[in-house]
């Protein structure tokens, strides 16, 4: 508990909000303090986000109070709390691509002259706003959908900044932002702090807590567990406080048997695909689970859409096997017959059909597998036997399978996909970011379904993901990108988080002002 | 968690009336509602009317929602239509064909229009809306081209294919639902339906699980055309001439149609059965405006409204059901 004299810039006393069949909060009590960088922390799920709502005016609490500089606080809008000063950033980017970054700052409140916009001083206001986040020499004028993610995440924090507000709500802000461009957030949030703002920051990312946090608040399923000073916090106890078990147990055991590696099942030489991946080599053995590192645009989601076929590399070869010749993957239906799967960074909108049942989804892409007597033929009970059989072998959790698999969670939405690979028998399984957007318990599960998959399976496992801890945790070997190099090479035992990061800036490193996105703005 | 029940998904269980209740009553409230405003309506020559008039609508609003489904649109079935009757008409009186052989050749030139749209849909990943558009336009024109502008009058040889009747109903009419059926079937029980809808659902996910959408799309296409010619057939049987003219607007009538049947614009979603209801629901309602005497704009006016009724209520059923 915190144990200050001072009233709170904002308080929440026994907040209650059900919906049917959850209490997405249960009695919880919160307090922002001015002049402080208040973390909240807990799985997908345990209530941060009807939380804010509900600090925001999105959300009306069921029961509980509010309490604003210590008077009673019940907002009934987005606008009415931006009114008594308290803003949110929310997660989901609101960036229009077809307007100007100045337009999309200024959106709800454009100055005007004479019934026109006053294009001067929207320029000027923009230009200080760029500034407060970093973004000085940033042209205001410029259409938003010449940037990248990472740039329009920024814009978007400095749309929240540039507004008067006692209160802001950051929601995973960092989380498409890359290493430099998150430090200079962090600048940004410290000199905010000083100004005596209380800020409420919510992530995923708990090194980041640890850096920036004064407070951390961590919820569960609705409850508001504990809210502690974060100086002198452990990770792991955050995290044991998060999923209400020790975690460290069962990570332990991800660690592969050293004599699981088997042949080589792919190799990769010079693979080229202009403006992101400029030449990666690489192999990749039956038996281990290898991952690609590196900063956002260093090129891996580039490098792995080339191996599958989404897009095709103007140059290199890849090799299937021990064989000296190179295959030709010129389309994704040619890498699956080669047993090459992909398990996409986006699984919502490039790997599942959301509204389909999900045996449809599983036997997706091996419908031979269900087809009796005429060919083309589908048998529901074979369909709904094979998926079903595939759902429990990597359990899913579902009411039945022919539940929407857009109802399910990111878990489980993963393990779905995972299964219409197998189905498929694939044996080169390539995922990219295969944990995003699924919480802590559900990523162990995940974690150990992919050490089976490489350990007991025999399958090749290549990994692409942002998450230090995560490689760490769970890889053989990883592999360094560095804008569109593959630059270094560590075996287990060999690495340490700052040689990985050493690697990943290492073609940044003779012009520093690139370190930025790969795909900055040309200008 | 709620469990969604999708007309089209897997297995999905459940009685099949429930699934078409609310097209039923809409259809039965529309019958009774005429019954009460003109007692004449309740007749076998209603009947026979609208019997009379399903036939091609039927075929049409097949063809559509196979098209709705892939998530694309084919705005030139009326036209293409129409230039399927001339070379239809054009064949059996000028070139002297039987009726077998210029049958052939009129669904031939409906496959033969859906394969250029559908080939230039996927080879130049251009929007179907844009490219039937052009395609309307073009067979309209082919239409004028192939029949002199004028009215090609065929007569008994092809009259008769809609004067055929079975124990006493036309037989066209048995033969459009006999293909609603099959191509109910073909969607929820075939490989390749299972893939329309999945294309319609996410083209990228299919894409990205090694299944290339592009012949699917064509296969569309050229579908749909072929059931536009087939169409035109049934259509010249019954007026015993082929109208350049023909099919004018038919392009709306089987969205309406299709949409009324509760089929998704943005693809994945529709039912040949509803769609039936929604040809029946259309044709019912303009043959009961005509037995009560409306007058041409106020037939457009009701037929406008009911079109958007439908639809809001289909809307407020589907929310309720997925919460």
């Amino acid at each position: 508990m915190i144990s200050r004299s001072d009233t709170p810039l904002l308080e929440c006393r026994g907040l209650r909000k059900h919906y049917p069949g959850v209490k997405a909060l249960d009695d919880v009590s919160f307090s922002v303090y001015a002049g402080s960088v208040h973390a909240l922390v807990g799985e997908n799920g345990a209530g941060k986000s009807t939380l804010t709502r509900c600090l925001c005016g999105l959300e009306r609490p069921d029961g509980g109070s509010m309490l604003r500089d210590g008077a009673a606080y019940a907002p009934l809008s987005r606008s009415a709390s931006e009114a008594l000063g308290v803003r949110m950033v929310l997660q989901e980017l609101n960036i229009l691509d077809t307007l100007t970054v100045a337009e999309n700052l200024f959106f709800d409140r454009l100055p005007v002259k004479c019934g026109l916009i006053d294009r001067a001083t929207l320029r000027s206001m923009s230009v200080r706003a760029l500034e407060r986040v970093g973004l000085s020499g940033f042209d205001p004028d410029l259409l938003c959908s010449h940037l990248g993610v990472g740039q329009k995440q920024m814009v978007e924090i400095a749309a929240g900044l540039a507004r008067e507000c006692r209160v802001l709500v950051l929601d995973e802000p960092t989380a498409s932002l890359t290493q430099s461009e998150t430090v200079r957030l962090f600048e940004q949030i410290r000199q905010l702090r000083a100004d005596g703002m209380g800020i409420v920051y919510i992530s995923h990312r708990m090194e980041e807590i640890l850096q920036i946090a004064d407070y951390v608040s961590v919820m569960r399923d609705g409850h508001m567990i504990d809210t502690l000073e974060a100086n002198g916090l452990q990770l792991d106890s955050i995290i044991h406080l998060m999923v209400g078990r020790e975690l460290k147990g069962e990570m332990e055991d991800l660690r592969g048997a050293h004599d699981s590696r088997g042949r080589v099942a792919l190799r990769v030489e010079g693979l080229r695909h202009p403006p992101m991946v400029h030449d990666v080599s690489f192999d990749l053995h039956y038996g281990e689970i290898v991952g690609l590192a590196g900063l956002v645009g260093a090129g891996r989601t580039e490098s792995v859409r080339c191996l599958f076929g989404a897009d095709r590399p103007t140059g290199g070869n890849i090799y299937l096997g021990e064989s000296t010749v190179p295959i030709r993957i010129k389309s994704p239906r040619q890498a699956v017959s080669h047993g090459i799967a992909l398990i996409p960074e986006d699984r919502k909108s490039q790997g599942l059909l959301l509204p389909l049942a999900i045996c449809a989804n599983i036997t997706l892409a091996h419908m031979r597998s269900v087809v009796s007597g005429l060919p083309g033929w589908i048998s529901p009970n074979r369909e709904r036997h094979v998926a079903t059989d595939y759902a429990q072998r990597l359990g899913v959790k579902c009411s039945g399978i022919e539940q929407a698999v857009g109802h399910l969670s990111g878990g489980n939405q993963q393990k779905t996909i995972i299964a219409r690979w197998l189905l498929r028998d694939c044996n080169i399984l390539i995922f990219d970011e295969p944990t995003r957007g699924i919480d802590m318990g559900a990523r162990v599960e995940i974690y150990k379904l992919i050490r089976h998959l490489a350990t007991v399976d025999g399958k090749a496992v290549l990994i692409v993901s942002s998450d230090m801890m995560e490689l760490s945790m769970i890889c053989d070997r990883i592999v360094v990108l560095s804008a569109g190099y593959s630059v270094a090479e560590f075996a287990r035992g060999e690495w340490t988080s700052e040689k990985i990061m050493e690697a990943a800036l290492l073609k940044h490193l003779g012009d520093k002002s690139s370190v930025v996105e790969g795909n900055t703005v040309n200008e | 968690m709620s469990k969604l029940s999708l007309p089209v998904s897997v297995g999905a269980r459940g009685s099949v009336l429930k699934d078409y209740a609310g097209l039923l009553v809409a259809l039965l409230l529309i019958v009774v509602v005429f019954a009460m405003i003109a007692p004449s309506f309740l007749s076998t020559a209603t009947f026979v009317t609208v019997a009379n008039q399903v036939p091609t609508a039927i075929l049409i609003a097949i063809a559509m929602t196979f098209v709705l489904i892939t998530g694309e649109i084919d705005l030139s079935v009326g036209s293409v239509l129409g230039l399927c009757g001339a070379v239809l008409g054009v064949s059996m009186t000028k070139l002297g064909l039987g009726l077998i052989p210029a049958a052939i050749l009129s669904i031939l030139t409906g496959a033969v229009c859906g394969l250029i749209t559908g080939f230039i849909v996927v080879r130049w990943k251009l929007p179907s809306f844009i490219v039937t558009l052009g395609m309307l336009e073009a067979a309209r024109g082919s239409a004028y081209l192939v029949t002199n502008s004028r009215t090609v009058y065929i007569g008994e040889p092809i009259v008769c294919v809609s004067n055929a009747s079975v124990f006493g109903v036309s037989a066209v009419f048995i033969f459009a639902l006999l293909l609603v059926f099959i191509a109910q079937i073909v969607l929820t029980r075939t490989v390749f339906g299972r893939r329309l809808i999945a294309v319609g659902t996410n083209e990228e996910a299919v894409r990205l699980s090694g299944i290339d959408p592009r012949p699917l799309k064509l296969a569309v296409f050229v579908i749909s055309g072929a059931l536009v010619g087939l169409a035109s057939i049934v259509l010249c049987s019954r007026l015993g001439a082929a109208d350049p003219n023909a099919g004018n607007g038919f392009e709306l009538t089987a969205i309406a149609a299709a949409v009324i049947g509760g089929t998704s614009l943005s693809g994945g979603r529709g039912n040949l059965i509803s769609s039936f209801f929604g040809v029946l629901i259309i044709s019912v309602l303009s043959a009961g405006l005509a037995q009560a005497n409306a007058s041409e704009p106020t037939k457009r006016l009701i037929t406008g409204i009911v079109i958007v009724l439908a639809v809001i209520v289909d809307q407020i059923r589907r929310s309720r059901k997925d919460r």
